[in-house]
């Protein structure tokens, strides 16, 4: 027994000690268990439920855009898409996708986007084969659904512009999440299928019509699926947008102007509501709710005549002739002219050892202010903006709503250019001279001015003073402010310009509208695009049918009716049209009266 | 302390009936145990998502089956399993090179034996069956012995040989227990603290050298444990969940069956080796340190029965035991809480796993068998006589 004696001593001590690092380590454990599940538990408390919760967001339908009289823009479409679920087709993926191409002609992108999308996304999420189902598609997947596992028919909607090209331009359109969407954004990433205002009233009214996003929370396991739902926020609705343009002068405007290259706007000229604004040629924006093939894209960007943008605020033109309303208004305020000044025009006026020539070559002989405008006189204004100088010239300009934009609830809008001294000398570094004051008098050089921008000035001219902002929207129409300019000079004016269309000899009077209370007033232009050497002058100038597209002259027409209580102000503006009052003035005619006429049928209708 | 530790000890002729067996038996042993394996089963319920299938019911089972084992061995006499302790010690020895052996030559090799019921993994079987061989092989030394050096060549050869085998496998886990168990014994019986020292400046020193021999996901698992964030989605995955696990439980837990993180699947292994962190989620602190009390009372039941035998044998046994059980416990919680790299341990009697019931089940036998028969004295060769 001698041999365990100390033994079971020694073992007896050494259990102790054993025993002694086991409680050690049963306090470092409680210790650590104290800090994890004490000090640390919101932190993990919190990670546990970043990991359990996942938020999908609940896109809103959009609010629809009316017309004045509750014709829809645009407005929601409900459509039957087909989804595929790739764990669902049992691992028969390519066969079912096979047989759903045999009865819904699928394209070869669509096939590379379907098979791309279901790699990037766990197999249990549905992915999108084909939106906007037909009745007949539909038929023919209910009745060969057994061939068709994974394969699922859910509603969604679309976006669709029953007035297609009519009112594509002021209406704009929506479109795909694009990849720079998403950065600025990566909520959007939750929610593939919106659409984003790109354009017009869609873009600048994106937020009143998109609503807000409503929220699902759902719990989900390790790998992603969703278990159930813990909460729910419904998505408001976006709201319907009234506008101020009118659906059938839309259709009646791009009829009128379809086969130019150009744009119309008509406003109210006591209001300031566009009720039309069309730009040709013109686009379908349905076209945009599918990603656009790149044929079509390169086709409306590269076309030179630019469909895709909306020239009545985006295009830029010397005003020309219309421009001689600015003058001759400044020459009034200056005291330069009265009403019954006459200038002898004899065809061209020389300053210095440079002539100034007038369009007609032989000259228009002594004109007063309204026969000026009448005859659209350029030696006229030649002596009107000389006499009265380029500071006052600019200024009136300015008033009248030139030279900055007109605040119009639109994306876009181009600011238009008055040169000034200042300018000139900053952009060429070259002082102003007599010459420019010249060709400022009749609209030419460097000013430019967008089409909305010379309709405004129409509207100024007509209602008699009150300053206006052109909306789009019924709901942001303002009251008008008081344009400082003498309602007597504002007359004289009108007197003119009722003789451009009304009197034998104006330059619109075959554009005259001969109907008691649509009678219209207004001021033709024809801006040259390229400089007339003096070689071509000397051999007598082509006419402008005979001259390539690209080189013929814009054609303006701006123009306001009825003659005694003016309602709307017009402008036309045809890229490359000719003259303007052989092919603009026509047109505004044709719009313009429509516009007259739909009143008066309107208010009959109202009795 | 002499006050737990009283017993008479009988020198000559001491023979057991089968009645006093049953009258020594300690009952509140077994209930303890069997309350912890009752916690687990309530953990396998709860991962099954409220079912008793697939886990909960088969866990039953076995425990039916480990209890079997359980009190057959403890009702044996101890002096059987000392005589017989190198044999069994040999047979798990052969089993591991056979397995091993299999492994080299056929395809897709099993590495246990499929015994009807359950499979068999030999290394499982030499946790306890070296643990018997060490405990006969110091039965017979006496305290000078155990200093000379000489001495624990042959012991640590009985542990190096299988320890070998097992990391060929590789089962890092298991060959680590081994060594440890194996060194706390060493302690135990008194092997110098110098000696400890020397082998513990040698292992830093190899550390290096054997990193070279490591796997590479082993290597993936030790550098993932000291940076968890360095790839969070990766191997390091586990560990951040198991610690967001943990962590979200709080004092006092989300409820019975609420557990997100293990119902949702955020945590892997979550019925066996991590289901420390299912107990913590749902019970909370509370929880997690009641079942920690279990262990620590179990452990501390294990010393005590094994310091008041009378033979050195049965000391020598529980305690290695022991020792073996409580480094699942700690090797376990403290891998789920961060502190351990993830090495594939299960939580004793409450991970869900056939081999580990059935081993731990027979240790807890041969614990309960060495109370039994606490006041025999046997033999320095394993007779009844001095």
């Amino acid at each position: 027994m001698t041999w365990q004696a100390d033994g079971n001593k020694k073992i007896t001590r050494r259990t102790f000690v054993m025993g002694g690092v086991q409680l050690l380590l049963a306090f470092t454990l409680f210790g650590r268990m104290f800090y994890l599940q004490v000090l640390e538990a919101d932190k993990y408390q919190t990670l546990a439920d970043k990991n359990r919760i996942s938020l999908k967001l609940l896109p809103p339908p959009r609010g629809a855009i009316l017309d004045r009289n509750g014709i829809p823009f645009a407005m929601n479409r409900k459509i039957f898409r087909a989804m595929i679920v790739a764990e669902e087709t049992g691992g028969k993926l390519r066969k079912t996708l096979q047989n759903f191409g045999k009865l819904v002609p699928l394209q070869e992108e669509d096939y590379e986007r379907i098979l791309k999308e279901i790699k990037r996304k766990k197999s249990f999420v549905p992915v999108r084969l084909k939106d906007d189902l037909s009745f007949d598609e539909m038929a023919a997947i209910q009745l060969n659904i057994p061939d068709l596992a994974g394969v699922s028919i859910e509603n969604g909607l679309m976006r669709v512009y029953p007035q297609k090209e009519f009112a594509a331009h002021p209406v704009g359109y929506v479109s795909f999440v694009t990849e720079q969407d998403l950065e600025q954004e990566n909520l959007l990433s939750k929610m593939p299928d919106i659409r984003i205002g790109r354009t017009g009233i869609e873009q600048s009214y994106q937020d009143f019509l998109y609503g807000e996003t409503g929220n699902k929370k759902m719990e989900i396991n390790a790998v992603g699926r969703e278990i159930r739902e813990l909460e729910k926020t419904d998505p408001i609705p976006g709201k319907d947008l009234i506008l101020t343009l009118d659906s059938r002068l839309q259709k009646a405007g791009y009829e009128a102007l379809k086969n130019e290259s150009g744009s119309a706007v008509l406003i109210d000229v006591q209001t300031g509501e566009v009720k039309m604004m069309v730009s040709t040629p013109s686009f379908d924006p349905n076209i945009f709710n599918e990603p656009v093939d790149t044929k079509t894209w390169s086709r409306l960007n590269t076309s030179d005549r630019h469909p895709l943008l909306n020239k009545a605020i985006s295009g830029l033109y010397s005003p020309g002739s219309v421009f001689k309303i600015v003058v001759a208004l400044a020459g009034l305020e200056a005291g330069v002219i009265t009403e019954k000044t006459k200038i002898d025009c004899e065809g061209r006026l020389f300053v210095g050892e440079h002539p100034f020539h007038c369009w007609k070559r032989s000259g228009h002989g002594p004109l007063n202010l309204k026969q000026a405008l009448q005859h659209s006189c350029d030696i006229y204004f030649y002596e009107v903006a000389r006499q009265t100088g380029v500071d006052k010239i600019i200024e009136v300009a300015e008033r009248l709503g030139f030279g900055h934009k007109t605040g119009i609830d639109l994306f876009g809008e181009k600011e238009g250019l008055i040169p000034s001294r200042a300018w000139k000398e900053g952009r060429f570094g070259d002082a102003w001279r007599l010459g420019d004051t010249m060709n400022l008098g009749i609209g030419q050089g460097f000013l430019l001015a967008t089409p909305l921008q010379m309709a405004l000035m129409m509207a100024h001219v007509a209602n008699g003073g009150k300053k206006l902002t052109p909306v789009l929207s019924m709901d942001a129409r303002k009251e008008p402010e008081k344009l400082q300019i003498s309602s007597r000079h504002l007359r004289i004016i009108r007197e003119g310009l009722t003789a451009v269309v009304n009197k034998p000899g104006g330059t619109a009077y075959h554009a005259r509208i001969d109907v008691d209370g649509q009678k219209m007033a207004g001021k033709t232009a024809s801006t040259q695009i390229r400089r007339i050497s003096l070689a071509e002058r000397e051999k007598g100038l082509k006419k402008q049918s005979e001259l390539p597209w690209k080189d013929r002259d814009h054609a303006f027409f701006v123009a306001y009716a009825p003659l005694e209580h003016p309602k709307y102000a017009i402008s036309v503006a045809v890229e490359h049209g000719g003259g303007g009052g052989a092919i603009s003035a026509p047109i505004a005619g044709i719009i313009m009266q429509r516009a007259l006429e739909l009143d008066k049928e309107d208010r009959e209708k109202s009795k | 302390m002499s006050l737990f530790l009283d017993r008479n000890c009988y020198f000559k002729d001491y023979e057991l009936s089968f009645k006093d067996r049953l009258l020594n038996l300690s009952w509140s042993y077994f209930v303890l145990i069997t309350i912890v394996v009752g916690i687990g089963i309530l953990l396998l319920y709860s991962v099954a998502g409220g079912s008793m299938e697939p886990w909960a019911i088969k866990q039953t089972y076995r425990f039916g089956l480990g209890c079997c084992v359980f009190f057959f061995i403890a009702l044996t006499d101890l002096r059987l399993w000392m005589k017989y302790a190198y044999v069994l010690y040999g047979i798990s020895l052969l089993l591991l090179i056979a397995v091993e052996i299999r492994g080299e030559i056929g395809m897709g090799a099993q590495r246990w034996l499929d015994l009807g019921f359950m499979q068999l993994q030999p290394s499982e079987l030499m946790k306890i069956t070296l643990v018997l061989a060490l405990a006969r092989y110091f039965h017979g030394s006496d305290e000078e012995d155990v200093k000379r050096t000489r001495h624990l060549i042959i012991p640590a050869l009985m542990m190096g040989v299988p320890v070998g085998l097992i990391l060929i496998q590789p089962d890092l886990g298991t060959a680590s227990m081994l060594v440890f168990v194996t060194l706390a014994i060493f302690f135990l019986v008194g092997v110098q603290w110098w000696k400890f020292a020397v082998l513990f400046v040698l292992g830093l020193i190899s550390i290096p050298i054997g990193w070279q021999f490591l796997h590479d996901y082993q290597k993936e698992r030790v550098l993932t444990f000291l940076n968890p964030e360095r790839d969070p989605l990766g191997t390091g995955y586990h560990i951040l969940q198991s610690k967001i696990t943990l962590g979200s439980g709080g004092v006092f837990g989300k409820g019975f069956l609420e557990g997100t993180q293990s119902h949702l699947n955020f945590i892997p292994e979550k019925h066996t080796d991590f289901i420390f962190t299912v107990l913590s989620e749902e019970f909370g602190m509370i929880g997690a340190g009641v079942l920690l009390l279990l262990y620590m009372i179990i452990i501390f039941y294990g010393f005590q029965m094994a310091l008041k035998s009378c033979n050195f044998f049965g000391k020598i046994l529980a305690l290695g035991l022991t020792v073996n059980f409580s480094l699942y416990v700690f090797i376990n919680t403290a891998m789920v809480m961060g502190l351990l790299p993830v090495v594939g341990v299960p939580l004793p009697l409450v991970s869900y796993g056939g081999s580990a019931m059935m081993v731990l089940m027979a240790g807890f036998g041969f614990i309960e068998c060495v109370h039994v028969n606490e006041e025999m004295v046997i033999g320095r060769l394993g007779s009844s006589d001095s």
